[in-house]
Parts: structure tokens; C-alpha cells; sequence
């Protein structure tokens, strides 16, 4: 069977190299097209690649700086790239956000810009949160409460916090033009409604698009086995998965606990290529998990839906929550969430 | 030996049977259905399994075509399909094989990687079809393709036959699964 496809193939290389030379001399959004059209006749994502294991993306991140990332729960979206923003803009930014969402709060009236409001938004870039040189800068929104009195300079309180980042994100940095900024990650902590208005205002002065970024069952397992090979001098919390069995009238929920270090155990036994992970290795780990359940319990878990995975490293829920509780395996973490939100966008 | 074999029994007359493997009963049930709600020359009959090997005191006609249903939302559903391969006879994947992979319309709750199933149909050397079984147009449209493939395979189109209908459906749009 497989002689018969050498005299067809001849015909096919020759037309993918015309189509090659052709492009050199592309425009971008020529060079964007290629890439789009060559993924649709590629699989996208194979997981049998390889990823690169927690420990190497450590960055030298300072525990200070990025200590009010961590513990708190943040909401995914994946944002297409913004046209014609500006670092430097960040003042007059802030001035246009900031009466953007009194007129929004206030439903209708005039006001003016530069009037006194109760908030305050603040735009502030995000040193360190790079994965290579190429990755644009990440860059942090706030929106904090202003003291009624003047004469105290205190900070006031923070309502709302959201972040934009790229960590490796150099498959979408290559195909897009030198007026977008490429920041597809989109992380936001805070009332619903101020995330909705922020957005608003990005997609109408950048041309961008929010989308919400859920994560399946079949990234949330990558997510468990990478955390748990992560190195970790102290565990601070137990590993846990949550799994939904669609059933009526209302779902079941089905909660395993594992003790960390049980957890690594189970995958330095199942681990066999030092610095790589790939799927054999993460579909054993699961397996061994499934089997266990099933030997006690006999339930199949592999027939439910994985929901939410929970380890000392940082904890995900498949709408697009993720709660990141240890600084040394930020960058990773936020590096797969990069990748996933591209994956998205295209 | 309880391998299914193509060629063990003889035909029925202008009799078609397919043989629906997979976990999910309610999804072959409705399968089931809309096939047999299709015009057909040839009497069709329908059987499910929820895994291989069936049970060998039955009476059954003979199988002109199995399709293994896969649901991308349960590796279960994959894992049952891989052990239930191991009881088909090899001469069974000349055409008479097809998997069916259902659920990848919500990603969201997909557990099993497309490219998985993909493998694995190329592993077996047979189609691989898509289609969402819980809506009700796309499981019409799938109940016709598949007995218009049943038809072929048990021999009740003049001058297509199963291997025919094999080379056809090859896909020539994917180069890079050779390397696979």
C-alpha cells in the first residue's frame, strides 16, 4: 500500500517548495496567512513533543516583586495582539481608563478627563516576566479606591488587578507586524463587571479581542504530571484532582487526594528522559492514578471529566482559574498558559 | 478462538450487517436509529457491542463492516476501543473497519487528543470519521455515510468493493503522518 504513495508525493513536495519561494519576499500578513493555511492541513499541538520540565524555566524572578501574583486567584483570557500600544503611554492610558469607567459607572452623563474620581488606575510594567528577550514586556493594570483626603498620599486599596504577559511566545511573535504588541495571556483578579469594562475599553482602543480561555481535561492532565515533577523543597499542599461525572439530575463530583510526595514518587517512577516530558509518560501517570481508583472503587474515572487539578506548585480549574502559589515555577506555569492562549487565538 | 474473522460465515441474502462498537450505549442507540431510518435496498441489521470479544453463544449473521466509536471526551472510551482491536482478525481492516470519533465539537471537554485518534486509525490502516453523534443533523448525515459503506462492504454495489472504497478514503492531505 505504502509503494503507491511515493509517485504522488513527488508532486505535492514540489508544490509546498513553490509555495515557499514564494512567500520569502512576503508581507506579514502574507507570512500569517502561510502559517495559518499550514496549520490546517497539519495536526496543531502534537502531544507527542517534548516540553522542556519546570526547573529549567526558572527564571532568577525576584520573590518581592512578584509576590502579589501569587495566592490569588486569577481568570484566563486570550487577547489577539493590540495595535499601536505604547509603553510609553502609560500616563495618558491611565487618564482615558480612568474616565472610561466613571462614564460606565455613571451610565451616560458628561465627564470630563482629568477630574477628580473615587478610583484610580494605574499602569505599571511587569520587569522579569519574560521568557526570551523577544517576548514583549508584561505590563499590570490596577484599579485602586483614592483617598478622599488629599493631604494623605496613602495608596488606596486595590479593587481590581489584571496583567498581560507573553512568555515564549515567539510561534505568534513571528507572524504578526511591527505595529501589534503580541501579549496573548490575559490574567484578571477582581469584580466581573470592572473585568468586563476594562475589556470594553481595550477592545476599542486597541482593535484586540478577549476571549475566555478554558482548559480540557487533556491539558489539565499535562498540567498535574508537570507540577508534580517540579522539585520542591516543602510541600504546602496536598495533590488533588476533582473530576465531574455527568450523570442526572445533578453532576457528581469525585475528589482524590494524594500526599505530595507520594505524588512525585508515582512520577520519578513512571519519568524516564531527564529534562523532557511526553505524552507516553503523562498518560502512564494518569493511568496508574485511574487504576488505583478503580482497584479500590471500581469506578473508571478515565470515563469522567477532569475539572480541576490542585498541587503545592500552583492549582487550575478547567473555566480558565488558576491560582499560582510558588514563585520559582512561575514562568513555566505562565509559559504553557501562553502557549494554550495562542493555540486559542489561531 | 473468539476473533472476529470476515469471511467465517455465510451471507445472508441481500442482508447488511454492521456491528457498532463503544462505551457510550445511549450514543450507539441513537446511531443505531438513524440508520435504520434510512432508505436501503439491502435489509440492514445493526448490532452493538460495548466491547470485544461478544460473547460466542449467539447466532449472529455475518459482520460486513465494524465501526469503533471513540468518544474524545473519555480516555475510557479509547482505552476499551485499543483492547477490543486485539479480537479482530487481521483481514478485517481490508476496508471492513472504520473508527468514528465522536465529542470533538466541545473542545472544552475533550480528554483525548485528536492526534491520538488520528494515530491510531493510521496504525489500523482505516478511515477515520468525525462526527458529533449528539446532534441530531450530524448523526443523520453520518447514519447515511455509514450505510452507504455498509452497502459497500457487503458486496451490494456493482463494481465498488471494500478495498475500493479503502484506497478512496485514504486521505492524501496529510504528509506528515508517514513520519508518525
Amino acid at each position: 500500500m505504502d509503494s503507491y504513495n511515493a509517485p504522488e508525493s513527488t508532486p505535492r513536495q514540489n508544490a509546498t517548495s513553490r509555495l515557499k519561494d514564494y512567500f520569502i519576499g512576503a508581507t506579514p500578513l502574507q507570512k500569517r496567512l502561510e502559517s495559518v493555511r499550514k496549520q490546517t492541513s497539519f495536526v496543531p499541538t502534537p502531544p507527542r513533543r517534548k516540553l522542556p520540565q519546570c526547573s529549567q524555566l526558572q527564571e532568577d524572578v525576584d520573590p518581592q516583586k512578584v509576590a502579589f501574583l501569587l495566592h490569588k486567584q486569577w481568570t484566563l483570557y486570550s487577547l489577539t495582539p493590540l495595535y499601536k500600544f505604547s509603553y510609553t503611554n502609560f500616563k495618558e492610558y491611565s487618564k482615558l481608563l480612568s474616565a472610561f469607567i466613571a462614564a460606565e459607572k455613571q451610565k451616560g452623563l458628561a465627564v470630563e478627563v482629568g477630574d477628580d474620581f473615587n478610583i484610580k488606575v494605574i499602569f505599571s510594567t511587569l520587569l522579569e516576566m519574560k521568557g526570551t528577550q523577544r517576548d514583549p514586556e508584561a505590563f499590570l493594570v490596577q484599579i485602586l479606591t483614592k483617598s478622599q483626603l488629599p493631604s494623605e498620599h496613602r495608596e488606596g486599596k486595590v479593587l481590581w488587578t489584571g496583567w498581560f504577559c507573553c512568555i515564549f511566545g515567539d510561534s505568534l511573535l513571528e507572524t504578526v507586524s511591527e505595529d501589534f504588541t503580541c501579549l496573548p495571556l490575559f490574567l484578571a483578579n477582581g469584580a466581573e463587571t470592572n473585568t468586563a469594562i476594562i475589556g470594553t475599553w481595550f477592545q476599542k482602543t486597541f482593535d484586540c479581542y478577549f476571549r475566555p480561555l478554558a482548559i480540557n481535561a487533556f491539558n489539565l492532565s499535562w498540567l498535574a504530571a508537570m507540577w508534580t515533577a517540579c522539585k520542591m523543597d516543602r510541600y504546602m499542599a496536598t495533590t488533588e484532582f476533582l473530576w465531574s461525572v455527568p450523570c442526572s439530575p445533578q453532576s457528581l463530583d469525585i475528589s482524590y487526594a494524594i500526599h505530595p510526595e507520594d505524588a512525585k514518587a508515582l512520577w520519578d517512577s513512571v519519568h524516564k528522559t531527564p529534562g523532557e516530558v511526553t505524552q507516553e509518560e503523562v498518560d502512564l501517570f494518569m493511568d496508574c492514578l485511574y487504576s488505583h481508583f478503580h482497584r479500590h472503587f471500581k469506578i473508571h474515572l478515565s470515563a469522567t471529566r477532569l475539572v480541576r487539578v490542585s498541587t503545592s506548585v500552583a492549582s487550575a480549574h478547567t473555566d480558565g482559574k488558576i491560582k499560582i502559589l510558588c514563585h520559582k515555577y512561575l514562568i513555566g506555569v505562565l509559559a504553557y498558559l501562553t502557549e494554550l492562549a495562542i493555540f486559542q487565538i489561531e | 478462538m473468539s476473533v472476529l474473522r470476515p469471511l467465517d460465515k455465510l451471507p445472508g441474502l441481500n442482508t447488511a450487517t454492521i456491528l457498532l462498537v463503544g462505551t457510550d450505549d445511549v450514543l450507539l442507540q441513537q446511531l443505531a436509529g438513524s440508520m435504520l431510518k434510512e432508505d436501503c435496498a439491502s435489509e440492514l441489521k445493526v448490532h452493538l457491542a460495548k466491547s470485544l470479544p461478544l460473547p460466542s453463544n449467539v447466532n449472529r449473521p455475518r459482520i460486513d463492516l465494524i465501526v469503533f466509536v471513540v468518544n474524545l471526551h473519555s480516555q475510557h472510551s479509547l482505552r476499551n476501543v485499543e483492547e477490543s482491536l486485539h479480537h479482530v482478525d487481521a483481514s478485517f481492516f481490508l476496508g471492513k473497519v472504520s473508527f468514528l470519533a465522536t465529542g470533538a465539537g466541545q473542545e472544552s471537554h475533550c480528554s483525548v487528543h485528536r492526534n491520538t485518534v488520528v494515530k491510531l486509525a493510521h496504525t489500523y490502516r482505516s478511515p477515520l470519521l468525525f462526527c458529533d453523534l449528539e446532534v441530531e443533523g450530524f448523526r443523520t448525515t453520518m447514519a447515511q455515510r455509514l450505510v452507504r459503506m455498509l452497502q459497500i462492504c457487503a458486496g451490494h454495489v456493482p463494481g465498488v468493493s471494500a478495498l475500493n472504497l479503502l484506497s478512496l478514503l485514504r486521505s492524501t492531505e496529510n504528509p506528515s503522518l508517514e513520519d508518525l
